[in-house]
Parts: structure tokens; C-alpha cells; sequence
């Protein structure tokens, strides 16, 4: 009995007065099976990183537009197949020479102060990201409207110049800010960037500075309040420390890193009991890109040849154990614009020689690497010295190219000197980068040859006049099926051409707590549906008083 | 002395005015700025948005103007906004985690002070011995043990097999409903791990330094008059010895003044602290300049003030220098 006194009574002196509330949170009961969706309750989550502006068009990071999205709308919204669907307006009509877009809002709209949403805000919202004293970098795509017009509270038109097809996607990434509370405001430095009033299914109750951010369910949401009342983002920077706070049941949802997922989880029953995970694709691939002004890049068939001679199946292995999908197309398998019928350079060693020895590369000296008039078949790959998983991708990929002939040394630059010193002066020879795929198909700015000034985003240099008229045709045509069939050939072309080899692209990973319901993986992700996410009532935990 | 202390005061100003400059000049060597970052890679954005904000942000000037422009606010005392697109003012972001990384760290440093002392005193008195050879053992240990792996096996054992401690940040949810009592004992539950796990490298440290400034001045020829005079052995050790083996301590103390401000990232980032070295690293890595800046002067002028406060307390302690500096 004495021997266990001492470390109760410290243990009781230490931890104070928030003892009883947290072991309200770790002893919450294995969920059961069942339990009708109920409001109320907490959904911790754990980011990486704090939002900095949840103005949305403000900030440019990842963590600011996961917290935006829950407090802002849009006009439109993509669905769980990442179509597009109403939101904010009810209805919209494109006109005949896709010139004119006519916006139906919805009636009966409210912020959570009560005013009500009209016309009047959008045109606010349109004004605000193209003026250009706003520090925003996503002015330009809005400035493409010449006039807007609001003929009545509850009708919003944008004009263009010309026809602009992704037009209706980037009203659907505009979020709706509220014109009486902003009007007299400057934009760049308003209290409003941390304390939000927004359209969406949360509004901001809480942040307290570089430790968390509290959400509170708006009532007056149009879509009905959502069922889980509140979401906390708890910042934790690091992947171990997020995983040992859900293991503690401090949390509720993390992003696993591949090696918890993949390893972790399926060794740890009790976890499993009370945690379930989650894999689908996410937004984004991973390519190795060429500069395509440089030898030997120029010639068609090395690209072709190390298309061939990479083993992509062994790089998702090994980079991403296995959670990742092979694409040969830059946008989402599974959506519309993704064609089904493209054919992906093979993992062919022996087809991949062929072309090189076809191509005038030949190892006459014997050392293993080709040569062509004196020069060695060698280059450089550069990539951002933070991305561990493309340093394990240069290292795979350098020991296949060294297989059929090719000398490759990897150079890991910290990013901002990779940006401004090597992808915006066009200095390098291969890297191996990603893009994010927007659920809009037009890659304009990626892929058009007029795209190549420095800093500006087709810096592999790619000029394929086919793929230039697919691009301004893309602009053009606003009916999905005749936009698909663009895109599909564009898909086409740009493999053809093989300015990049595609890699992979990698699965989303999340974990979260069993008692959080009604989640349903689809292409769009997980959390195309957060507001109807519901806690059964037994499992919501005793709530913190605030 | 107070010639002695406007003089050192006085000298400050040209200093602190080089740092800025070198610090500057360094800063803007680094390829890359803002714009690139928040605009990169983002095919949603265009030039002309780059172009807007390296206005907005005065980038487009020549260095010397941006310095210029940069001092005549700081002059005023004015650290301007962040880049970093919260646009917040640089004195309210670091005044958010000052004081979090400076309690940590007068806690470490308390901590550190308060077992490295006997712990470096008693291996002294004892030279050579069993207690000393295991002290050194333990110690050399402790200074070995790479930090992360301390903070996550603590953080396993205390904050997940046994849940007494909270694993990570540095308050509860309901920290602003408590009571003073409340909220002290709610920190000082979240500042256990953080704080000995910060004091754990220092502790090894600073108890051999205490050992071999003691065991040079134990065989100092006052040690022994003292001794001979028949004074009690712990009147020795510690009115006597210890008093002047401490003197090169307020040296060594002045000199942590400006850690004190610096955090740790990877102990941050482990422990979910929102302190000093984050801020720190993610505005290097942003290039956001402002807050660099007001981060690297802040700490040069309490690196010079930790400095002079060290000259000073030397003097205070010690007859001789005091004497010293009265005639210089």
C-alpha cells in the first residue's frame, strides 16, 4: 500500500483540474454496430499544419481550405462523382454561344447573423477576388468576366468575352463572402481572415492560436444543420504524435502516413476494434517530366525508351507500399474525363534497348552507359529535398535507367530554390514533380505551347500543335460528353508525345474513430459528405463546456 | 559603472545595426521568394498574380530600398505584417509563442540548474569513486539519448499506456473555462514531458562543467586554509568552493539568454508546441521576411542585453572585475 501512494499522489497533483474531463474522452466505449444518426457530438481531427486565412481565395494552403470549406459555399458544388451540382444556386443555364451564365440562387438563405444571402453578394465576392489591390493568386481566372449583372436579388450573370468552359468550375471554388459585413473593409487585412462568417455547414466558434480551431454546427445551413455539432482541428505537426493521440483516443481522425496504414493498423487488433481506415485515390500523380529543349530529350524515342524502362509497379511498391494507382492520363480514373480505352507504356527493359540502339545510343566502350558521338546517355534528376518519397522514387528509377544504359545522378534542391532556380529558368535536365488535379479537365496552363515564359507552368516545354487545338477547343465546349471525348484525345496525345512518364498516383489515407458514421468513400474522397456524418447518441462523449 | 554601462549601451546601436544588414543581405541571397511559394506550381494562378503580390510586398524594389523602407519601420518599432498569407503583424505572431518557448525553457533551465548542480557537485567531492564513475555513466548516457526518441517513449508511457499525462499541445480544450489554479495546473500537466525532455541533453552538460570547475577550484589553496581552519566540510564545499567553482556559471547563464527564445523545431513538432523555432523555421522556409527579421532582431538584442546583464552580474560577484571596470 505504501509503495503505490507516492506516484497516486503525484499523479493526482500534476494533472489538475482537467483529470475528469479527459478521462471522458479516453474511456468512450467500443462503438456497437448500431445507432440512429442523432445530432450533436465532437469530431476531433488532427492536422499538420494551422489554417492561416480562412478567406478561401486569401490563402493558398492546404489547411486553411480544409477549415474554409466547412464555413464558406459556393454557387456550386461538386458531387460525390465530382460532377457538378446546385449549391448556392438553385440552377444555372449557360447561353447558347457560352458567352453568359446565368445564376439561379436560392431563395430563403441566411447567414448565421441573420441577413439574408442575395445577388448583391456574389457580385460583392466577383468584385473582391478581381480587384486588383486583393493579394490573391487566383484573381486571373475571375477576371476573364467582363460585366456581371444582378437583375434581381436572387439572379447572379457573368459575362465573358469569350466562350470559357472550366468558367462553371470556378464558381464552384469561389466561396460567397457576406457584402454587409466586408463592404467597408480592407480585404487584405480584415479581422474577418479569423473570424469567419460563412454560408457553409460550420461557422467558427473557437481558434486558439498555433493549438487548435473549434467549429460550431450552423443552424441555419441550407442544406439543414449538419448532425455532428461540433469539429475541432487540433494542430500536431507530426504523423507519430497524431497517431499516438488517437491511439489515446484524444482524437478522432488522422491522415496515416503508408507505413502506419499499411503496417500499423492491420497488427493492432484493439485498434482495429475502434479505428477504422480508410484508402482512396487522391488528387494528384506523380510524374518524372523532361526539359524538353534539352538533348537527348529531344528525340521522341529515349523519352520513349524510359517510359518503357521504368517499373512502375515496383515504384508504388516501394514508395508508397502499395497504395497508389497507375495512370497514364492526367486526371482522375474513375470520373468522366478519364478515358478507359488508353494504352500505358509497359514495363519493357528490352523494348526500351531496342528504341535506344534505334535512337543511336550504343555502349561501344563497355562501361554499361550508351554513347552517341562522344557523349554519355546521361542526366541529371532534381527534386525537392522534403519529399521523401520522391528521393525513393529518383533512387528506383536511377537503378532501372542504369539497367538499359543510362547514367542518372539525383540532385535534391530545398523548394523555394527548386521553384525560382531551376523549374522557373528552365535549368534541368529531368524532375520528378506532381500536379494536383483539379476536378475541371482544362490543363491549359500545363500543357499549352504558348505557356512557357519563366514561372509560368509548361516549363517541360512541350509544343505539340495537336495538343494546342485540344486545349483551345476544351476552352470552348461546355457540354460534358463533347468535352470528354477533347480530353480523352488529349490524354491520347500527350502520351504519344511523352513529355512526362507518368509514375503514379497515390492513395488518400485516413483513420478514424468508429463511432463517427456514415461515411462513404466515392471518388470525390471521404468528405463530400461531412454534414451528414453523424455520432450514434451513446457514443457522443460528454462534452467540454465552452 | 554608469559610464561603463552607456558606453556598452551606446555601442549596441552600430552592432545591432550590422546584424540587420548581414541578416538581410543573407536572407535575400536565398533564391526565391514569397510570391514563388504561394503562387507555385498553382496553374490557377498566373503572372500577373506574381506580379501583384511582389508589388504589394515591395519585392520589386532594389534591396537597399527594401532595407531602407524595412528600418525606417522598425525604427518606430514597427516589425510590419507577415507575408504569410494571414497578414498578421509580426510582434503579435511572435508574441502568440514567446511565451510559451521562454516558460519551457526557464523551466528546462530551472530543472537543469537544480540536478546538474548536485549532481556535478557531489561527483567532484567524490572524484573517482563508485558514485562518481556511475553519475558519469548515467550522464553520458542521458546526453546520448537522441531527444525525439525520449519525448516519443515518455509520450507512450505516460501519455498512452498510462494516461496520466496529456501527449501533445500545451492546453486543454477547456483551458480558458479555468480557474487561475486551473489553468496553472492545466500547463503545468501539458509542461512535464516537453520540459524534461528539453532538460535532459543540458542536465548531462552542465553537471560536468560544475564538476570540473569544482574540482579545480577544490584544490585551490583557500579550499585547504579554509579546511584547516577546521571548518565543517559542507562549509567548505558549499560557502566556500562551490561559490567560486559557480563564478564562470553567470557566464554561461548570460549566454543562454537568447535560447531562451530560440524553441526547438523537432521538439515543437513532436510535442505539438506552437513556440519559437516553428515560427522560426516555417517563415525561413516561406521566405517571410518580416518575421525573420523581427525574429533575428529580437534575438540580437537580447543576445547583447544577455551579454552586458552577464558582464554585469560577473562584477557584482566578483570584486575584482568590479574594480575592473570602475577604472576602465
Amino acid at each position: 500500500m505504501a509503495e503505490t501512494a507516492p506516484p497516486f499522489a503525484i499523479r493526482r497533483w500534476i494533472l489538475g483540474g482537467l483529470a475528469l474531463a479527459l478521462s471522458g474522452l479516453a474511456g468512450a466505449a467500443v462503438p456497437d454496430r448500431e445507432g440512429a444518426p442523432a445530432h450533436g457530438g465532437e469530431r476531433m481531427v488532427a492536422v499538420a499544419a494551422e489554417a492561416s486565412n480562412l478567406i478561401p481565395f486569401m490563402a493558398g494552403d492546404s489547411a486553411s481550405s480544409a477549415v474554409g470549406g466547412l464555413i464558406h459555399a459556393t454557387l456550386l458544388r461538386y458531387d460525390k462523382n465530382l460532377e457538378l451540382t446546385a449549391a448556392l444556386a438553385k440552377r444555372w443555364s449557360v447561353s447558347e454561344d457560352g458567352k453568359k451564365l446565368t445564376f439561379h440562387l436560392r431563395e430563403g438563405v441566411r447567414f448565421p447573423d441573420g441577413h439574408p444571402f442575395t445577388s448583391e453578394d456574389v457580385a460583392f465576392t466577383w468584385r473582391t477576388v478581381v480587384d486588383p489591390e486583393t493579394r490573391t493568386p487566383y484573381g486571373q481566372q475571375y477576371r476573364r468576366v467582363s460585366r456581371i449583372e444582378t437583375p434581381d436579388r436572387h439572379t447572379f450573370i457573368a459575362h465573358y468575352d469569350e466562350p470559357y468552359a472550366p468558367a462553371l468550375s470556378t464558381w464552384a471554388s469561389l466561396s460567397i463572402l457576406p457584402a454587409h459585413l466586408l463592404r467597408d473593409e480592407n480585404i487584405n487585412t480584415t479581422d474577418f481572415a479569423r473570424d469567419p462568417i460563412g454560408l457553409g455547414p460550420y461557422g467558427l466558434e473557437r481558434w486558439m492560436a498555433g493549438q487548435s480551431l473549434h467549429l460550431r454546427a450552423n443552424d441555419a445551413y441550407y442544406r439543414g444543420r449538419p448532425y455532428i455539432g461540433r469539429v475541432s482541428f487540433r494542430i500536431i505537426p507530426d504523423t507519430t504524435t497524431q497517431f499516438l493521440e488517437l491511439e489515446a483516443g484524444h482524437i478522432d481522425q488522422m491522415s496515416p502516413s503508408p507505413t502506419l496504414f499499411k503496417r500499423t493498423f492491420p497488427k493492432r487488433e484493439d485498434l482495429r476494434e475502434r479505428i477504422a481506415t480508410y484508402s482512396y485515390l487522391g488528387s494528384n500523380y506523380t510524374y518524372l517530366g523532361f526539359n524538353l529543349r534539352r538533348k537527348p530529350f529531344t528525340d521522341i524515342r529515349v523519352r520513349r525508351a524510359i517510359a518503357h524502362a521504368i517499373d512502375r509497379t515496383e515504384l508504388m511498391k516501394g514508395v508508397t507500399l502499395g497504395l497508389a494507382e497507375r495512370i497514364s492520363a492526367p486526371y482522375k480514373p474513375g470520373t468522366r474525363w478519364y478515358p478507359d480505352d488508353i494504352d500505358p507504356y509497359e514495363y519493357d527493359p528490352a523494348q526500351a534497348r531496342r528504341m535506344l540502339t534505334e535512337a543511336g545510343w550504343k555502349d561501344a566502350d563497355g562501361d554499361g552507359v550508351r554513347e552517341k558521338k562522344g557523349r554519355e546517355l546521361a542526366f541529371e534528376i532534381i527534386t525537392n529535398n522534403d519529399n521523401k518519397e520522391r528521393q525513393i522514387a529518383a533512387t528506383l528509377i536511377q537503378r532501372r535507367l542504369r539497367q538499359v544504359g543510362i547514367d542518372i545522378t539525383v540532385r535534391l534542391v530545398e523548394w523555394a530554390t527548386f521553384i525560382s532556380q531551376y523549374i522557373n529558368k528552365h535549368d534541368f535536365d529531368a524532375v520528378i514533380l506532381g500536379w494536383s488535379l483539379s476536378p475541371d479537365p482544362d490543363q491549359y496552363s500545363i500543357w499549352h505551347s504558348s505557356q512557357q515564359k519563366p514561372g509560368q507552368f509548361n516549363f517541360v516545354g512541350l509544343e505539340d500543335p495537336e495538343v494546342d487545338r485540344l486545349l483551345e477547343e476544351g476552352l470552348r465546349v461546355f457540354k460534358p460528353r463533347k468535352r470528354a471525348e477533347i480530353y480523352h484525345e488529349l490524354a491520347r496525345e500527350l502520351l504519344e508525345a511523352c513529355p512526362i512518364v507518368y509514375l503514379y498516383a497515390p492513395y488518400s489515407l485516413s483513420a478514424i474513430d468508429r463511432r463517427i458514421r456514415n461515411i462513404e468513400p466515392a471518388p470525390a474522397g471521404i468528405e463530400y459528405n461531412v454534414e451528414e456524418w453523424y455520432i450514434p447518441e451513446p457514443l457522443q462523449r460528454i462534452e467540454i463546456q465552452r | 559603472m554608469l559610464i561603463y554601462l552607456v558606453k556598452r549601451l551606446f555601442w549596441m546601436v552600430p552592432v545591432l545595426l550590422g546584424i540587420t544588414i548581414i541578416s538581410f543581405g543573407v536572407m535575400h541571397l536565398a533564391p526565391g521568394d514569397i510570391t514563388t511559394l504561394e503562387t507555385s506550381l498553382n496553374p490557377r494562378s498566373g503572372m500577373e498574380a506574381r506580379e501583384k503580390l511582389r508589388e504589394a510586398y515591395n519585392l520589386d524594389e532594389p534591396l537597399h530600398v527594401q532595407y531602407w523602407l524595412w528600418l525606417k519601420r522598425v525604427a518606430v518599432l514597427d516589425f510590419g505584417q507577415s507575408f504569410s498569407s494571414d497578414n498578421r503583424p509580426v510582434l503579435t505572431k511572435i508574441g502568440e509563442r514567446l511565451p510559451v518557448t521562454l516558460a519551457i525553457n526557464i523551466a528546462s533551465l530551472l530543472v537543469i540548474l537544480a540536478v546538474a548542480l548536485p549532481v556535478g557537485v557531489i561527483s567532484a567531492v567524490r572524484q573517482n569513486s563508485l558514485l562518481d564513475r556511475s553519475l558519469t555513466v548515467i550522464v553520458f548516457l542521458a546526453f546520448a539519448i537522441p531527444g525525439f526518441w525520449l519525448a516519443l517513449l515518455l509520450m507512450v508511457l505516460f501519455g498512452v499506456q498510462l494516461g496520466w499525462l496529456p501527449v501533445s499541445g500545451i492546453h486543454g480544450f477547456d483551458y480558458e473555462q479555468l480557474g487561475f489554479w486551473g489553468k496553472l495546473g492545466d500547463l503545468a500537466e501539458h509542461l512535464v514531458l516537453p520540459v524534461v525532455v528539453s532538460a535532459f541533453a543540458g542536465i548531462a552538460a552542465f553537471s560536468r562543467y560544475v564538476r570540473s570547475n569544482m574540482l579545480e577550484v577544490i584544490r585551490q589553496d583557500y579550499v585547504l586554509t579554509a579546511r584547516a581552519k577546521g571548518l565543517a566540510e559542507r562549509t567548505v564545499i558549499y560557502r566556500h568552493a562551490l561559490r567560486n567553482a559557480l563564478l564562470p556559471v553567470i557566464t554561461l547563464l548570460g549566454l543562454s539568454v537568447p535560447g531562451l527564445i530560440g524553441g526547438s523545431v523537432i521538439f515543437e513538432t513532436i510535442f505539438g508546441i506552437p513556440g519559437m523555432g516553428q515560427l522560426f523555421f516555417n517563415a525561413v522556409l516561406m521566405r517571410d521576411y518580416p518575421v525573420v527579421m523581427g525574429i533575428l532582431v529580437i534575438g540580437a538584442i537580447l543576445t547583447l542585453l544577455g551579454n552586458l546583464l552577464a558582464d554585469l552580474a560577473y562584477a557584482w560577484a566578483d570584486p575584482r572585475v568590479r574594480r575592473g571596470l570602475a577604472s576602465s
